[in-house]
C-alpha cells in the first residue's frame, strides 16, 4: 500500500467536536474528488465512531480522540479513530445492531451498523481500561476525470 | 434553523441542519415540552433542511414515536433526503413511521 497523503488530528472528546471531526475528514477526502454519496457515507461513519468515543469511551471524563486518515494511490480511504477511554469488554456484543449501554439517552445502538453499512470494512481493537481503535476502509470509485 | 409550529392539532417540527449526538439533546427537550403542553395527534418531523444525520437521529425519532404511541398519536416524516433514508432503512424506522 502506498500512501499518497495523510492527516492526523487530535481533539478533546466533546460532543461539539463531532461536527468538526466529520467536516475535517470530508475536507481532506474531497481532494480525491469522491462521489457525493461516498463523501456523505464517510462523514456519517466518522460521526458514529467519534460519537462512540465521546459517549462511551470517555463517559464523565476528559480525554483526547485522535483521527488519522490515509488516502492511498489506489483511492482507498483508511481512517483510524482512537481513544484512551474505558475500552470495550465484549466487542462482538458492542457491534450487535440495536445493542446500547446508553438506552436512557436514546442512543439507538446502530453506530457500528451504520459504520459497517457505509464503509467497506470496519475493524475494532479494544482493551478494557486502555482504549479503543476503530479502523474503517472505503475504496472510492474512479475519479470524475477517469469517468470522462 | 430549528423551529416548532402547532396547527390543527398537529405539531410541525422543522429540524436543524445537522442532526448528531450534540444537536439532538436540545431538539428533544423542546419537542417533548411541546408534546406535553399541546398533546398533538401528529408530530411531523420536517427533514427538508437537514443536510446531515447520523444514528442519533434514529434515537430522536424512536423516542418521539414511543411518546406519541403512549398518547395515541403518530409521527410522520417529511422531505428526507436519500442519504437520510439509507439510515431509516438500516434501522427499520421506515416501517413504523408514515410519510407526511
Amino acid at each position: 500500500m502506498s500512501v499518497s497523503d495523510h492527516i492526523k488530528i487530535s481533539f478533546p472528546a466533546r460532543a461539539e467536536n463531532e461536527g468538526f471531526a466529520r467536516t475535517a475528514a470530508a475536507a481532506f477526502i474531497s481532494k480525491a474528488d469522491p462521489r457525493v454519496d461516498e463523501l456523505a457515507d464517510i462523514r456519517t461513519a466518522v460521526s458514529e465512531a467519534v460519537t462512540n468515543a465521546v459517549v462511551h469511551a470517555y463517559r464523565e471524563t476528559d480525554g483526547l480522540i485522535s483521527m488519522t486518515i490515509k488516502l492511498t494511490e489506489y483511492r482507498e480511504v483508511i481512517i483510524h479513530i482512537r481513544d484512551k477511554g474505558c475500552g470495550i469488554e465484549d466487542i462482538e456484543k458492542a457491534m450487535t445492531p440495536l445493542y446500547t449501554t446508553a438506552e436512557n439517552e436514546e442512543r439507538s445502538g446502530l453506530g457500528f451498523s451504520v459504520m459497517e453499512s457505509f464503509m467497506d470494512k470496519v475493524s475494532v481493537k479494544s482493551e478494557a481500561g486502555k482504549g479503543t481503535c476503530v479502523c474503517m476502509r472505503k475504496k472510492l470509485s474512479a475519479g470524475t476525470d477517469a469517468e470522462g | 434553523m430549528f423551529g416548532l409550529s402547532f396547527e390543527d392539532g398537529k405539531l410541525m417540527v422543522h429540524l436543524c441542519e445537522e442532526i448528531d449526538h450534540h444537536s439532538v439533546s436540545s431538539m428533544r427537550s423542546r419537542i417533548d415540552l411541546e408534546i406535553k403542553q399541546n398533546v398533538p395527534s401528529e408530530v411531523i418531523l420536517d427533514f427538508g433542511d437537514v443536510s446531515f444525520m447520523d444514528s442519533s437521529g434514529i434515537g430522536l425519532i424512536m423516542g418521539r414515536c414511543r411518546i406519541m404511541n403512549e398518547i395515541g398519536g403518530v409521527v410522520k416524516i417529511k422531505d428526507a433526503s436519500e442519504q437520510i433514508r439509507k439510515i431509516f432503512r438500516l434501522s427499520g424506522i421506515d416501517r413504523i413511521t408514515k410519510e407526511y
